[in-house]
């Protein structure tokens, strides 16, 4: 089987697309065909594009409460998924995608796998994680109820060139927005988007003042204390917005969230300050999905809610905890200088042994820069134990210029790893690494090491 | 990275320029490589930064400038040109300057952005930019009759003509430089470099570091000895970094 046969076999899309009503049996056939061969999921997408160029707009369209996008530079999909519990936690049926390659053809695919043979979804709700890239074509084409934008960090530049860009894509997912658009109140670049909408409603997400320092923003990279950002003063010295979900406080396996006037401390399986943060984002979607289905009367709604919130886990690959040799292994994903910043705020260096790990392959990006906007300072005492990678040289260089101790630097990923395990028996672990390091990883450890996942 | 002995040789003053906006895919990591390097060869760094509205300090021994967005650059615009005066005498009188990417395309003639708005420069360097929608992005080598191979990383839709008061940087191996045309990158005047390289520049490239510092020590103390950093790291980052791809 080949997909060069069907397309032989309808060379007229147009004939196909005037029956339309075929398109979503012919798409779940060609789906059916495709797992055979166990083909990529967005060929399905494109036939069904090609037969039927409105399908997803109308599938969509069905969905009672609409579709709620989440969106950032940082954090989409564990935030997505994050979501996607919390409103499962709410009896709703929930329509989710995983981003992919195109992005509306992979939620075309998805949708077949879901909608019965008339095209209807049987969802409550679609909640979608939108990357920036593809932002403005898919508002353009439906209109979100929801969105929620996470955050502007200096991430995607190999793409986009400019921060200030990336703002201005979520400016337009905004725009179109026609319910509630969620907004990161600490984030100047996506707070400031309030001033640019005037349809939707506007709620925020936000951080206790004493925690802020442990979100250092891009433009505050170097800025003290004693010369405050001259572009963002503004934004601190105006009293800032009330958020209807604020993250008070972040303890070592719990955190405590104020909404509706109180203060709920709640076990986390989630860790690091970073990841709890884009829970009270999620938190804050929920609710307001909550509230415009009706269900706000169910007196438990908020301690389901909380319930949920607190056995959330991180999506795969994210930065998750594994045992090796008995002691707790935790890879951290790093992929831009605000997220190693928080990496290393969010879990103290002391009592770990601690391994860098980086590439700068494509899908890590091959701008070695941003390791010059981190400071390493916090692991000075305790040191680094092995560091790797592609670019293992680039991160030496880079932590003798702050005066970071190393034990070894070895290129090669599997090599280092295995120093690095028996060079540290005995002590728990911790891996900072870019994305295609994470996965060789991964791999290595499934290899030398019984691997336990213990979220 | 044995304790360095404790510096005796004077102390140097470097001056970052605007590193609140201009300071952008690790600029900082020039100013941290100077302080450091200072060190090593034994004179006591004093880190200096002139942001929008600050007195201009005195005595200022090196001057850096960094890269911005665009916003950044419009920010700065009236008070670089009320500075322009100052920052040309110093360079004419042989101050050691560093100016990469947004600085380095204002301390040219201008900055025409690709809508065809003209940003005036202070016209230090014989250079003028032109914006435009093509991104000039990746992993950069060049050949400097200088400072011999310089590595680094460029992200920039301004493209930059060299005028005849200028030398460029170095000749491109890898990657576009000043514009998708002329082949070569950066420019040279006096004791200014300017370049489009990120990276940081300074870390991986200390020719040019030391250049700076010897520059500056000659010029202050009338002579400059040198320290012994160890600069292992940098050669082996510098051999894994050339072998990458664009
Ligand atoms: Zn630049």
């Amino acid at each position: 089987m080949c997909w060069h046969n069907i397309k032989v076999a309808c060379p007229n899309w147009d004939i196909l697309r005037s029956m339309f009503s075929l398109s979503v049996p012919l798409g779940k056939l060609v789906r059916a065909l495709s797992r055979l061969r166990g083909g990529g999921s967005a060929l399905p997408g494109l036939v069904v594009e090609k037969i039927d160029p409105r399908f997803m707009e109308r599938t969509l369209a069905t969905v009672p409460l609409g579709v709620a996008v989440v969106s950032g530079t940082n954090g989409k999909t564990t935030t997505t998924k994050m979501v996607v519990e919390l409103l499962e936690s709410q009896g709703l049926k929930v329509f989710t995608n995983r981003t992919g390659s195109n992005f509306t053809r992979g939620v075309a695919a998805a949708l077949l796998g879901e909608v019965d043979l008339g095209g209807k979804l049987d969802a409550d709700i679609a909640v979608l994680e939108l990357d920036e890239a593809h932002a403005v074509h898919f508002v353009n084409r439906v209109a979100p109820r929801f969105c929620l934008l996470l955050n502007v960090l200096r991430d995607q530049l190999d793409r986009f060139g400019e921060i200030d860009k990336t703002a201005t894509l979520l400016q337009k997912i905004a725009e179109k927005t026609t319910g509630t658009v969620v907004l990161n109140r600490e984030d100047p670049r996506v707070a400031r988007i309030a001033t640019t909408v005037s349809g939707p409603k506007v709620v925020y997400f936000g951080l206790d003042e004493s925690l802020r320092s442990t979100f250092p923003n891009d433009d505050d990279m170097r800025a003290t204390a004693s010369s405050p950002h001259p572009t963002g003063a503004k934004a601190t010295t105006e009293p800032l917005p009330a958020a209807d979900v604020v993250l008070r406080r972040v303890g070592p396996d719990d955190a405590d969230f104020e909404f509706d006037g109180g203060t709920v401390t709640t076990g986390m399986t989630l860790r690091g300050v970073y990841n709890i943060f884009n829970a009270a984002a999620a938190l804050a979607l929920a609710r307001s999905v909550v509230a415009s289905s009706g269900r706000t009367a169910k007196p438990d709604g908020g301690e389901r809610l909380i319930a949920a919130l607190s056995k959330v886990a991180p999506a795969f690959g994210r930065g998750e905890s594994l045992v090796v040799d008995g002691k707790p292994l935790e890879l951290v994903l790093v992929k831009n200088p605000s997220g190693f910043r928080l990496g290393l705020k969010s879990f103290a260096a002391e009592g770990y042994a601690t391994m860098i790990a980086i590439n700068d392959n494509y899908a890590d990006g091959r701008d070695m820069s941003w390791l010059w906007d981190v400071d390493f300072e916090s692991l000075r005492d305790g040191g680094v134990d092995v560091v790797t990678g592609v670019r293992a040289y680039d991160m030496a260089l880079r932590l003798q210029y702050d005066d970071v101790p190393i034990g070894s630097v070895d290129t090669d990923i599997p090599d280092a790893l295995a120093a690095f395990i028996a060079s540290s028996a005995g002590r728990p672990k911790r891996i900072f690494c870019t994305y295609t390091a994470m996965l060789a990883i991964r791999r290595e450890l499934s290899k030398i090491t019984a691997v336990e996942v213990v979220s | 990275m044995s304790e360095q002995p404790a510096a005796n040789k004077g102390t140097i003053r470097v001056l970052q320029l605007y590193p609140r906006e201009m300071n952008i895919y690790g600029d900082w990591g020039n100013a941290l490589v100077l302080q450091q390097r200072l060190k090593w060869h034994g004179y006591t760094p004093e880190l200096l930064e002139y942001n929008v509205g600050d007195d201009f300090p005195d005595d200022v021994d090196i001057i850096l400038g960094g890269g911005g967005q665009d916003s950044g650059q419009l920010v700065i615009q009236d008070d670089l040109q009320a500075r322009g005066e100052t920052l040309r005498t110093m360079a004419e009188d042989g101050t050691p300057m560093l100016v990469i990417c947004g600085l380095y395309q204002l301390f040219g003639k201008f900055f025409k952005t690709s809508s065809g708005a003209v940003i005036p420069g202070i016209g230090i360097l014989d250079v003028e930019t032109h914006g435009t929608n093509e991104r000039l992005i990746g992993n950069v080598c060049l050949d400097s009759p200088e400072f011999g191979e310089i590595l680094g990383y460029e992200n920039h839709s301004g493209q930059t003509k060299l005028g005849a008061g200028v030398e460029p940087l170095g000749t491109v191996t890898k990657g576009a430089g000043n514009n998708s045309k002329d082949g070569h990158e950066g420019a040279r005047h006096r004791n200014v470099v300017a370049s489009y390289l990120h990276g940081s520049l300074l870390p991986k490239n200390p020719a040019i570091a030391d250049f700076l510092i010897r520059t500056a020590a000659e010029r202050k103390f009338g002579s400059f000895t040198p320290g012994s950093p160890d600069d292992t790291f940098t050669d082996l980052a510098r051999t894994h970094a050339a072998r990458r791809p664009r």
